[in-house]
């Protein structure tokens, strides 16, 4: 199987320790992972934030770039939602605009084969059990995307029970959004920093050291808000938790 | 907060004050947090709810399909069990037929079911200027009428307020009105519901004319339902010598067994009850029972043309159960009347904007109201997909693209104020077209990584008043992919 790592453009620009974690963890379960050099952005920015027609170029370079492997995989369920969700509703949008079946023929083939890390580890290489240590109580984010738009369920959280020393607390009013929403903190600040500070809140009255996510996006956004409220807690991406070993373990 | 929701401000602005107002805050998250537990229990009882649900959904398309055949059949039915229909293209049509048959009658007060209709085309201040008062008979509309406020949730229009606040809106207003509020009133519930009950049942008997919404509109027989909790509404319907009736031309459904969907659906989903106390149901006029003259008025007021949206449509499924309010992070913290519109919440930043189009700051704000999170669509009962009505409008608002107005097929501009961030976006897509001007991108961020300020100028101020910015690493992933060969080369 020819596995390929979409590790997102935020990820490769500002998290690449979330990179190294999901290269260090594919390889340990035995994957051999490649990172196609030409890939950027799944366009997921331009889309929500309603320009669909600079989106579809960059959904195409998507397709091109990823098109031949088998599978491929993302550390973040929101550009795992664009791909398997919203590349079809492009392409119906193209068709029902009258511009023919191009662009849904050309996305078509990535579609089915793009997996949400949590999802691949659990669906395709049917592990749970990843020979994780991580000795720290922790406390699980379900992003929006993850949650609702993949239906990423129970998995990261098998996934996290699995883990040798990790205590898992778990998080009042887990499945209300954080507030992040990609364009949505800049165009409404105020209503977004009130969510990140209930979300922040809920996450401290745990007793976590670690919040973790299965998307940097939306820990960037918690993580600011911790670090700004003082809270002593730490963002961390989920990836970089599984890749944690007694050898090698994260800092 | 009163008046208008002409020249609101944009949702930011008017969200801000909501969002700083701890006690609203309190209160709104009190109430949304209290009924969106009990309205998940209510639909976790109901082993088909998801077949009950997409039931709804088909039921609402075909009718909205079909719904020129449907109206004409509705129309017939009205007319045959005694009733008169009118058709009114927009507010100021529906106003004034209902002025005009208001003056008919020689009346000059009413008595109101609450209603959202009459409340979106402004029918209370439209009787006013002729002379004609209409009185509000749901306790909560009655809080938001004498407190001279604006609703703030379809459901709960008076969620804004607490009960001492109540308390002092009836001591001062009630008299001004009518029956004054007893003296020495406290903020029990009991004793706030009593005041309302002896100030309402005075006009109850008094009030020859009744204006009432519905529910649903039965296609076969010309009846029409209202689906209510307190009875204050059954009184309007059956005591009035004169029923006037304004309701959207999307509330019809084609028979009877239509309805036991929305019967089931509606109450579990806006107040969680298995079944709500009270379902009024009149068909025309019967001898000797109930009003002698019933009209309908059938608005339409942009809905015809949100009909020609494709995407937008959907919204026309609504059943008003406000279980997207409720569940909405972004109602929660902003409250209703930054929505600038009766329909506040996720549903009313897609419906509003195609209602009345996105001319207006505040309409073209509207669809950016919402962080995409989806827990609006997961609880639709008619399984509104609003996340992606949302970005459609934004896509209206920053591409501009033809859309229906009044009938005709017009080309809309990009609304102003985008111009930055569609040059930036277009930028980005410019860069992330070309992986090697990513790179370059990456690679000048990571160099000047200890010169990047720890706050932002411009719009990225928002970001850096409340948070703190991520640090840009020394290198980015694929220079570390390139430099360890993907790791095989044991560097870290």
């Amino acid at each position: 199987m020819r596995v390929a790592l979409f590790l997102t453009c935020v990820n490769d620009t500002l998290y690449p320790d979330t990179g190294r974690a999901v290269v260090k963890l594919l390889t340990r379960l035995g994957v051999d992972v490649d990172f196609p050099m030409a890939q950027t952005c799944c366009g997921q920015a331009h889309y929500n934030t309603g320009y669909r027609h600079e989106a579809e170029p960059l959904a195409r370079h998507f397709s091109d770039v990823f098109g031949e492997y088998d599978a491929i995989v993302t550390p973040s369920g929101s550009c795992g939602a664009m791909v398997r969700e919203l590349y079809p509703r492009m392409g119906e949008r193209a068709r029902a605009e009258g511009r023919g079946d191009s662009l849904a023929a050309t996305l078509a083939p990535v579609v089915p084969r793009t997996y949400e890390l949590t999802e691949f580890l659990v669906d395709v290489l049917e592990v749970t059990d990843v020979g994780a240590y991580y000795p720290h109580r922790v406390t699980y984010h379900p992003t929006c995307h993850g949650l609702r738009s993949l239906g990423l369920g129970e998995r990261p959280l098998r996934l996290l029970r699995a883990v040798e020393g990790l205590e898992l607390a778990e998080l009042p009013g887990a499945e209300e959004c954080c507030g992040f929403g990609g364009t949505f903190a800049l165009k409404n600040p105020d209503v977004s920093a009130a969510m990140g500070a209930d979300k922040v809140r809920n996450a401290a009255s745990t007793g976590a050291e670690v919040l973790c996510a299965a998307d940097n996006s939306c820990l960037m956004h918690i993580g600011g808000t911790m670090a700004r409220l003082r809270t002593g807690m730490r963002p961390v991406h989920i990836a970089e938790i599984l890749a944690s070993t007694k050898e090698d373990p994260a800092v | 907060m009163s008046g208008t929701f002409v020249g609101m401000p944009a949702f930011p602005e008017a969200a801000r004050e909501a969002v700083h107002d701890a006690t609203l805050r309190g209160n709104l998250r009190h109430a949304t947090h209290t009924i969106r537990a009990k309205r998940a229990k209510a639909v976790a009882e109901v082993s088909d709810w998801a077949t009950l649900r997409e039931a709804g959904k088909r039921i609402k398309d075909h009718t909205l399909r079909r719904l020129d055949r449907y109206l004409e059949q509705l129309e017939e039915s009205v007319t045959a069990a005694g009733g008169t229909v009118h058709w009114a293209a927009d507010a100021d049509e529906a106003n004034r037929i209902v002025a005009d048959l208001v003056k008919a009658t020689g009346e000059s007060e009413v008595v109101k079911v609450k209603s959202m209709a009459t409340q979106e085309i402004g029918l209370n201040e439209a009787l006013e200027a002729e002379g004609i008062r209409a009185y509000e008979t749901d306790l909560a509309e009655l809080i938001v009428q004498l407190g001279r406020d604006r609703p703030s949730h379809i459901l709960v229009p008076a969620i804004h307020r607490n009960r001492g606040e109540i308390r002092d809106i009836f001591r001062r207003e009630m008299g001004e009105w009518g029956r004054p509020a007893p003296d020495r009133l406290t903020d029990t519930p009991a004793e706030l519901t009593e005041a309302a009950r002896l100030h309402l049942r005075e006009k109850f008997l008094r009030a020859k004319v009744g204006i009432s919404g519905a529910n649903f509109m039965v296609a076969e027989t010309g009846t029409l339902v209202v689906v209510e909790s307190e009875g204050n509404g059954r009184m309007c319907l059956t005591l009035p010598e004169t029923l006037i009736s304004v309701v959207g031309i999307e509330k019809i459904v084609p028979t009877w067994r239509d309805l036991e969907v929305f019967l089931q659906t509606l109450p579990r989903s806006s107040t969680a009850e298995r079944m709500n106390p009270y379902t009024s149901m009149w068909t025309g006029t019967t001898d000797g029972d109930g009003p002698r003259a019933f009209h309908l008025v059938l608005l339409d007021n942009g809905r015809t043309d949100t009909l020609a949206d494709e995407v937008g449509r959907q919204a026309l499924r609504c059943i008003r159960c406000s279980a997207c309010l409720n569940v909405c992070p972004v109602y929660e913290r902003a409250g209703g009347h930054a929505y600038g519109s009766v329909y506040p919440g996720p549903i009313g930043a897609i419906l509003s904007p195609q209602l009345r189009g996105t001319g207006s700051e505040i309409d073209a704000s509207l669809p950016y109201a919402s962080s995409l999170c989806g827990a609006c669509y997961e609880v639709c009962p008619v399984a509104i997909d609003i996340p992606e009505v949302l970005v459609h409008l934004r896509e209206r608002v920053v591409e501009g693209g033809q859309v229906t107005s009044r009938g005709d097929k017009v080309v809309l501009k990009p609304a102003k104020g985008h111009a930055a961030e569609r040059a930036a976006m277009r930028a980005a897509r410019w860069a992330f077209s070309r992986p090697a001007a990513l790179r370059t991108g990456q690679r000048l961020a990571s160099r000047t990584r200890r010169l990047h300020p720890r706050t932002l100028p411009g719009p990225g101020r928002a970001w850096s008043g409340t948070r703190d910015l991520p640090q840009v690493p020394a290198e980015p992933f694929r220079d570390w992919w390139l430099r360890t060969n993907g790791g095989k080369d044991g560097a870290k």
